[in-house]
């Protein structure tokens, strides 16, 4: 009798062991989202995106009100140097690969885009900031928006209200009868695809290279801090902490990468609606 | 035999325990993992296509890089778009 609830008693506590408790324990465990997103509001609406953003935004125009106020005589150096091989990458670039010379009006927007969305994207990687303000919806979103209202309104400039619905309705060269197919997929693929796509590619890379970075700190921490079997544990805490380093270096490239290739469909979106004969 | 029909009985017990909140939480999860990986299959191959025939074009007429180079990130655009959307839910799924 008294071996059957021993028995029992040891067969709960390797249950229990084996079903994970409400508070989770010593070890590995992944914190609520809102911990790594949010932090807390330093006054109500005012958090760390919010700051960060707001900065990224300060920080690019002084960067390019000091630029400006330097001899544009003298060879350029300083701010001036690396204003002018930003505004050339953009002209050289984006604008003379996707729109051609009569894009040239636009470089104003789309510095302005390019930097702001380079400057939300960097403070991912930068120690003791280390969160992208793009990898909230709420940045990501109203660019988006933005382009789409740029772009359809450069279209009905250029082409006319019917002009700019026929050309994005009814493309030309294609069979007559084959609109019944087309008509419905360039409807929905210019009006609410392009932005979605556009809005949740810049959050999506961001919030994913925002996750990699926590789990391999977290690992990392884990491994190094672990209590039981140290002297196996903590050589390989290494492994995770390389990969974090490396990754860094790699969220750097995407930071870079994920505002090139917003400013480059967002070219490519507007000169398709001013010129639609590319 | 009756402590193994204990046992059996205790573990039918902590197993039904689990609340129904906790079992959607599980199910969800494991979705989430099934939807990301199944979304990540097209894309990928996609994108190795892309860059590889990127390489070849570059290789074969290096002085129409820039242009490639340009066209070559249009279409991962497009391409990874759909596993990102995969990532959305997976996020979706798992945390709200």
């Amino acid at each position: 009798m008294f071996s059957t609830q021993l028995a029992i008693k040891a067969s709960v506590q390797v249950l229990q062991k084996l079903v994970p408790s409400a508070e989770g324990g010593r070890g590995f465990s992944f914190p609520p989202i809102n911990t790594i997103l949010r932090w807390k509001d330093v006054t109500p609406g005012i958090n760390k995106v919010v700051i960060i953003s707001i900065l990224s935004a300060v920080i690019g125009t002084v960067l390019f009100l000091v630029a400006s106020s330097k001899d544009a005589r003298k060879a350029p150096k300083g701010s001036r140097n690396l204003a002018e091989i930003i505004v050339e990458f953009i002209e050289k670039n984006i604008i003379m690969e996707t729109m051609g010379k009569s894009g040239m009006g636009w470089t104003p927007f789309l510095l302005t885009m390019f930097i702001f969305i380079y400057l939300c994207n960097l403070p991912g990687i930068i120690p003791f900031i280390q969160m992208p303000a793009t990898a909230r919806m709420g940045v990501p979103a109203f660019m988006a928006l933005l382009v789409w209202v740029v772009f359809n309104a450069t279209g009905i400039k250029h082409q006319g209200l019917f002009g700019y619905f026929k050309s994005v309705l009814f493309p030309p060269g294609v069979p007559k009868a084959l609109y019944i197919l087309v008509t419905p997929i360039e409807l929905i693929s210019t009006l609410v695809v392009r932005p979605f796509s556009l809005a949740v590619r810049l959050f999506a890379n961001m919030l994913a290279g925002h996750l990699l970075l926590v789990i391999f700190a977290l690992l990392t921490q884990a491994l190094i801090q672990a209590e039981t079997q140290r002297f196996f544990l903590i050589p390989i805490g290494i492994l995770p902490f390389g990969l974090l380093i490396f990754l860094t270096a790699f969220e750097i490239l995407v930071a870079f990468l994920q505002a090139y290739i917003f400013t480059v469909l967002t070219a490519v979106y507007i000169g398709g609606a001013a010129h639609p004969e590319h | 035999m009756e402590a193994l029909t204990r046992i059996a009985q205790v573990s039918a017990r902590v197993a039904v325990e689990l609340t129904p909140a906790e079992l959607k939480a599980n199910s969800a999860a494991q979705m989430a993992g099934l939807a990301y990986g199944l979304a990540a299959i097209g894309p990928g191959i996609g994108i190795g296509m892309i860059f590889g025939k990127a390489i070849e074009a570059m290789a074969r007429q290096p002085e129409s890089a820039g242009m490639v180079r340009t066209t070559m990130f249009l279409g991962v655009a497009f391409t990874e778009a759909l596993a990102l959307i995969g990532f959305v839910a997976f996020i979706l799924l798992k945390f709200a």
